[in-house]
């Protein structure tokens, strides 16, 4: 159910952006990873809105489209990167900056490439069929990543250097946020939004609904590799087994928690799911199981998202134009 | 304005429509009367390029658009208000209004037709800024014609309008239909399982019966003939 609030998202921007400025250097280390963590499950959770939530497609692959975009920009880093930052002018601050951005676009890219690569076949499907879809593609990254021997294959790939700091990776959840709701809210986006509600109406309004799905993946995916950049240069070290489905699983909790097309409670999501299991660590081997009870918990309670405030106007739909959902 | 020769619509295995062939001259208002299942839906989805058709042509002032794409029809001007009155449930009444005009580009007529469809349906006016998903069946079926009509269209394709909706408001969104014919000139092809709405209003009617075109006359004559009162009027 989409909503867009105004400028409530546009202060979160700002604030996550100052978080980037303000949290000291010197913080513990588990904490900052925690905050590394955050931002980066921020940014997959918005991106996967877009697909899920504001188009009402049903995507389980994030997970392979951040594997590509991690792997992508952990390569070149690692492998190009000594060749590149002599390119650049020697191993400065600003060149290995240079480095680290350029490889984290070059990532987006090739997620986005992904995106295509799914978003167009698998353009007939809906609902169920478009999530088993995406959900064998992930699986099917995931494979041949770990039969490329350049990349380690089975045994991991260790990145050389860990780029990936406060500054880095909360511009770039901002910047996702920025352009998904700027993209939203536009006249254009509207049309993700009509999709989402009804695509027969939206295809007799003259919109070209397989452009906008395409569109959706193809944005979702980018900020997906974004992500997985950050992710291999804040680990220091990939598995192909770190991207398997249960990550996607992981980020669609994290949209549906949220809301299903409602930003900020996607964020506030994201934050409080990568914070609760590490909350719970005092409990041990309890820790997973209170996490999922709390989700089933939540779910019953707050079946509109955990964050949508105002879902009031937002009641359901008459049965003719809420039928054929692609979303649970 | 439209021509359709043996239009043969399937889903898998299943025909839905056999050789189906009907015309619509400009300025008409054109009935298709039938009951569940007859085919009415998969014509006018045939037609606006939602199903695409095997065997036959659709020929739409003069151009044959049969294999074209919904958009490029709506662009056209052939405009379909689907069944069940699909609104954008969470978007504005204006934003749905809006997107109805999604492939115009002239911003000063734009608001002109808004101006027109606020007119035409004033409920639309009061209630712009409100979510369609929360407006009644009726506000609804004024919002899916008024998006319609946003595109300009010089064709207007209507499924079913009086679909549960309260027979009061029916009333008015049939008076609408004939409103929007005679003082826009647009050219209407009308859905209805109300034969007798849709007789009363329309100027030719074809009965459509398990895929096929049973019968095809003037509506008064229509309305007199005997097996029509039978099966769709409630008449002996």
């Amino acid at each position: 159910m989409p909503h867009r609030p105004k400028s409530t998202l546009f202060a979160a921007v700002l604030i996550i952006a100052a978080l980037a400025l303000v949290v000291p250097q010197s913080i513990n280390q588990y904490y900052l990873f925690i905050l590394y963590d955050i931002g980066i499950n921020i940014i997959l959770a918005v991106s996967l809105n877009l697909i899920n939530g504001y188009t009402g497609q049903f995507s389980l692959g994030h997970a392979g489209f951040m594997a590509v975009g991690g792997y992508t920009s952990a390569y070149i880093t690692t492998v190009l990167g000594p060749k590149l930052l002599l390119l650049l002018g020697g191993a400065g601050t600003a060149s290995s900056s240079l480095l680290f951005l350029g490889s984290l676009l070059a990532g987006g890219f090739t997620a986005a490439l992904a995106g295509l690569l799914v978003g167009l076949p698998s353009l007939r499907l809906r609902g169920d069929y478009l999530a088993i879809v995406t959900l064998g593609f992930g699986e099917i990254i995931r494979v041949v990543i770990q039969s490329m021997d350049a990349v380690g294959g089975q045994r991991g790939f260790s990145v050389a250097q860990t780029y990936t700091n406060l500054f880095w990776t909360f511009s770039m959840a901002a910047l996702t946020i920025y352009t998904i709701v700027a993209l939203v809210r536009s006249s254009y986006g509207r049309g993700f939004i009509a999709v989402h509600d009804d695509e027969i109406a939206a295809e007799a309004m003259g919109i070209n609904t397989t452009q906008y799905k395409v569109t959706a993946f193809v944005t979702g995916a980018f900020f997906a590799g974004l992500a997985g950049g950050l992710y291999a240069h804040s680990k220091g070290f990939l598995t192909p087994g770190g991207f398997d489905f249960m990550k996607s699983i992981e980020i669609v909790v994290m949209v549906i928690l949220g809301g299903m097309g409602n930003t900020l409670g996607v964020i506030l999501a994201a934050i409080l799911l990568t914070i609760l299991p590490e909350a719970l660590r005092s409990f041990e081997k309890y820790r997973m199981i209170l996490y999922s009870l709390m989700l089933v918990i939540l779910m019953i309670t707050r079946p509109q998202g955990l964050f949508a405030w105002n879902w009031k106007w937002r009641r359901r739909a008459s049965p003719a134009t809420s039928n054929k959902k692609g979303s649970p | 304005m439209l021509e359709i020769k043996n239009l043969v619509v399937s889903y898998g295995s299943i025909v839905a429509l056999h050789d189906v062939s009907l015309n619509v001259v400009a300025g008409e208002i054109v009935t298709l009367i039938g009951g569940n299942g007859a085919g009415k839906t998969s014509a006018l989805k045939a037609i606006s390029g939602l199903v695409a058709p095997s065997p036959g042509s659709i020929r739409f002032q003069g151009e044959d658009i049969t294999r074209l794409k919904a958009h490029q029809i709506v662009k056209r001007g052939l405009c379909h208000v689907p069944e069940g009155r699909m609104i954008f449930a969470n978007l504005t009444v204006a934003e749905n209004l809006d997107m109805g005009a999604y492939l115009r580009t002239d911003a000063v007529e734009k608001r002109a037709t808004l101006q027109y469809v606020f007119s035409l349906f004033p409920r639309l006016k009061e209630r712009a800024q409100q979510i369609a998903g929360t407006l009644s069946g009726g506000e609804q079926q004024m919002l899916a014609i008024g998006r319609a009509l946003m595109s300009k269209p010089k064709f207007l394709m209507l499924d079913e309008p009086s679909l549960g909706i309260a027979p009061l408001l029916v009333k008015t969104i049939f008076e609408k239909i004939v409103e929007i014919n005679r003082e826009q000139g647009i050219t209407i092809l009308l859905v209805e399982q109300n034969a007798n709405l849709a007789l009363e209003i329309s100027m030719r009617g074809y009965v459509l019966e398990t895929g096929r075109i049973l019968l095809h006359d003037h509506s008064p004559a229509l309305r007199r003939n005997p097996e029509v009162r039978k099966a769709y009027l409630g008449g002996g």
